[in-house]
């Protein structure tokens, strides 16, 4: 059989994509129905990507068809894809960024040789788009002078204008604030009726619930199941993610705040272009509980914790039980900052966090190597490294407990897993912890959180800075709000609600509460 | 200083920015699609060599300069394969490309003419000419514009008129049509260009054989033009001073003529004034011959502001998951 039913946007049968030993994709067969919106979502390396970079051109699959409205469809490249009519966002941006909105709109598919009739062209398509869609979007804006949302608009309309049928989006509100993305659904929306088909990749269930018709689950490569999402929970599609019943919510006592550890009065932080990114910063966290720091990134958050770390250089007063350090001066480094009990899990563990080409075990020896019980004089007790290490791996379930592995070949989750253990066996009065759980499954996602809450019932003091606002309203006892180096006000979770949150974190004041 | 004296200066000037405004305005091609080519240096001396033994050779100027385009486009090629291609280091590309230039010149120069490396004198059809403009003679009468258009603008070889007009050439291909926008923004972000369907690849060949003709049409100048003939290192660092000119023209055509003109007129002004008095004091013949390359080291310092390059310069294009 080689037609297929002409109501389905796309069907893919059978499809299967193997990067030498991993298989990727497989076997995967999955209908969308034309002028839906079908989710696709999966933990990370599920596979999502891929199969998406297969209907995009980017790869080719090993085995398997892809039909495009009833028709067989090969696609080897990017411009195949275009002309099946297929639009592609991507969670990165493929923008120039010091080129014009109308510039990067035609690119690629110019109508001459000629620039000059093209720009025209576009211009007057897109003010009609942006009437149709509420896109507004200048045309002769530079992108990197626009936010994030509108740059993700421009992406949207560079499809439109390529009269995409099929749109994909990937990952789309990651960058986003919730009233950026609501703004998004409600574009998506917007197209749906139009008829056009659009194919939502996430990890984050409630968007799924929120916009999607329909909804397929991913898991280690294989499609587990498509359901209609009126008929489906968000329980349900975390277990078929994770293959196992998951704990959506974090379980926690109320916080029994203690003494005051950390105290912070006006710090601010000038950046290399001299622009100042911290603009007085006051705040305080007691033993036993977790400030939450909610903001679109950017706002500062990084900047507040590599201070508080000890890599940057700020001005102002930052006190940790009662005595001030260093903000300046030797005194001011990282190892200083440990010994005064303050722990840091950075945001990118990545490039902060780990040394991606060393071994786990010398990861979690780093910030160790000066202990006596490691070593003396020049000389680094390998061995005792090594089963310190073990010992960690094992109190927080690092999958493969393997200290001979390089960092780069745990998995995200368990990336993270080994910054913690190394940050929070220090025992620390303090832990700095940026996006605990961005890039880390889901199954991870509920052991690390519930790591984050027992430090806290310890009664430790806990910075936390994420861009996911379900996870500061899940764990946090008190939230601030930053916005453009400033707080912007503090909520506590249950007096608080997304809305009002998300004003705050636009930089609204006043409006709410 | 008098007037007649400016004017011989400001010709030699012209004279002298030919070979550093096409050189720079290859790199320009090149930096601008992601690029960056340190080999222009190499691919100029190739080409000097290459026009100027089968010019001498044929006795056409024309097929020394297509020869000349030819050698330097084979180098071209080459740095494509090591950085497009195979993803290599541009930079180890380029250098290995001077090597290769600076020995061959001169082993396949000796083999084949057997004078320490030069080729013979160029004579005649076999070398350009200096063209007398239109009008040139009757209109040196008038002051002042009389002689700046006979005696500067009028009087040179067709290649500088060639490399001027070259000028609004590049900046209307990269500024006003498909081929120019696609080219900066595969400098700037080749992921762009390539999920907009376009061939990255394609794009960065197209611009690094652009870069091999105009470096061809440089080096040909420097043996064929501004000299007779071939004689060893004859590009004499003009490749480096074109990349200090296009990082102080900020990688846009316009400025880089500006760039090329300041740099031509420095080396003519050090040619020029080999002993000069100034407060009573001899300025040694060194340092005045010195002046262009001074000013690449106070560009490179940060004179004229900070020079953004194409941001994606340099960097292999690899097709992420």
């Amino acid at each position: 059989m080689t037609q297929s039913d002409t109501s389905l946007a796309i069907e893919l049968r059978g499809i299967s994509k193997a990067f030498g030993p991993v298989q990727a994709n497989k076997d995967i067969s999955i209908q969308v129905r034309r002028g839906t919106i079908h989710g696709i979502i999966g933990e990370n390396g599920a596979g999502k990507s891929t199969l998406m970079s297969i209907l995009y051109g980017f790869y080719k699959a090993d085995s398997g068809e892809i039909y495009i409205g009833g028709k067989k469809t090969d696609i080897p490249d990017s411009q195949a894809a275009i002309d099946a009519g297929i639009g592609m966002v991507f969670q990165h941006f493929k923008l120039v960024e010091n080129f014009s909105v109308l510039e990067n709109v035609v690119l690629g598919a110019e109508d001459g040789r000629l620039l000059k009739p093209s720009l025209s062209k576009a211009r007057k398509l897109l003010k009609q788009l942006a009437d149709d869609y509420e896109m507004d979007v200048d045309p002769d804006a530079i992108i990197e002078d626009l936010g994030v949302g509108q740059q993700q608009r421009v992406e949207i309309l560079k499809a439109l204008y390529r009269e995409a049928d099929i749109l994909i989006l990937d990952e789309p509100t990651g960058v986003l604030t919730p009233a950026e993305a609501d703004h998004l659904f409600r574009i998506l929306e917007g197209l749906r009726d139009e008829g056009k088909t659009i194919i939502l990749i996430t990890h984050k269930l409630r968007e799924i619930m929120e916009i999607t018709d329909s909804v397929s689950v991913m898991r280690r490569g294989e499609m587990t199941a498509t359901v209609q999402t009126a008929e489906t929970s968000p329980e349900q599609l975390a277990e078929l993610m994770v293959g196992r019943k998951v704990l959506l919510r974090v379980d926690k006592t109320p916080a029994k705040p203690g003494a005051v550890v950390l105290e912070v009065e006006n710090l601010r932080v000038v950046d290399e272009q001299k622009v100042e990114r911290l603009r007085g910063i006051d705040l305080t966290i007691r033993a036993g509980e977790v400030l939450g720091i909610a903001g679109v990134a950017g706002n500062g958050q990084s900047e507040l914790l590599e201070v508080l770390g000890g890599y940057a250089n700020g001005t102002g007063t930052i006190r940790v039980n009662g005595q001030p350090i260093d903000l300046t001066g030797t005194a001011s480094d990282a190892r200083t900052r440990r010994a005064r009990g303050i722990a840091h899990v950075p945001e990118d563990r990545q490039r902060e966090g780990l040394i991606m080409d060393y071994r786990a075990w010398e990861n979690v020896g780093f910030g160790y190597h000066h202990d006596a019980k490691f070593g003396s004089g020049i000389f680094m007790d390998n061995a005792a490294l090594k089963a310190d290490c073990v010992a960690k791996m094992e109190r927080f379930d690092v999958r493969p407990p393997d200290p001979n592995l390089t960092a780069k070949n745990f998995s995200g989750g368990n990336q993270q897993k080994i910054v913690l253990a190394r940050e929070i066996e220090r025992n620390p009065d303090l832990l700095l912890i940026g996006q605990p759980t961005r890039g880390v499954d889901i199954g991870a996602i509920e052991f690390i959180h519930q790591q984050i809450i027992a430090l806290r019932d310890q009664g430790k003091a806990i910075l936390l800075v994420s861009v996911e606002l379900d996870e500061i309203m899940a764990l946090s006892d008190r939230i601030a709000v930053m916005f453009d180096g400033r707080i912007m006000g503090e909520r506590l979770p249950d007096q608080t609600d997304q809305r009002e949150l998300g004003l705050l974190m636009a930089g609204v004041t006043g409006a709410a509460a | 200083m008098d007037l007649l004296t400016l004017l011989q200066l400001f010709d030699s000037s012209l004279r002298l920015s030919t070979p550093l405004l096409l050189a720079c305005l290859a790199g320009l091609f090149s930096e601008r699609a992601g690029i960056f080519d340190i080999g222009l240096e190499g691919k100029m001396l190739a080409s000097a060599f290459m026009s100027a033994a089968i010019a001498s050779y044929t006795g056409s100027v024309w097929i020394g300069l297509l020869a000349g385009i030819g050698a330097s486009l084979v180098l071209a090629l080459v740095h494509g394969v090591a950085s497009i291609t195979f993803r290599g280091n541009q930079l180890i590309s380029g250098v290995a490309i001077n090597f290769l230039a600076s020995g061959l010149t001169v082993v396949i120069g000796e083999a084949w003419f057997a004078l320490g490396g030069r080729t013979p004198q160029l004579e005649g059809a076999s070398r350009f000419h200096e063209l007398m403009l239109p009008l040139a003679d009757p209109l040196r009468g008038i002051p002042l514009l009389g002689p700046i258009y006979s005696d500067v603008i009028s009087g040179h070889t067709i290649i500088v008129y060639l490399s001027l007009a070259m000028v609004p050439l590049s900046w209307w291909v990269l500024f006003r049509t498909r081929f120019g926008l696609r080219l900066r923004a595969v400098g700037e972000n080749p992921a762009a260009v390539d999920t907009a369907g376009v061939s990255v690849v394609g794009l960065r060949y197209a611009a690094v054989l652009i870069c091999g003709v105009l470096c061809g049409i440089a080096g040909a100048y420097l043996a064929t033009a501004l000299s007779a003939g071939f004689v060893k290192e004859m590009s004499a660092g003009r490749g480096f001073i074109a990349l200090a000119a296009l990082i102080f023209a900020k990688w846009r055509p316009w400025h880089a003529m500006g760039a090329c003109l300041l740099f031509g007129f420095l080396e003519a002004f050090g040619n020029r004034y080999q002993s000069l008095e100034l407060f009573g004091a001899d300025v040694p013949v060194q340092l005045m011959q010195a002046l262009p390359y001074i000013l690449v080291v106070l560009i490179l310092a940060g004179l004229g502001g900070k020079a953004i390059p194409p941001r994606a310069g340099g960097e292999p294009y690899v097709k992420e998951r």
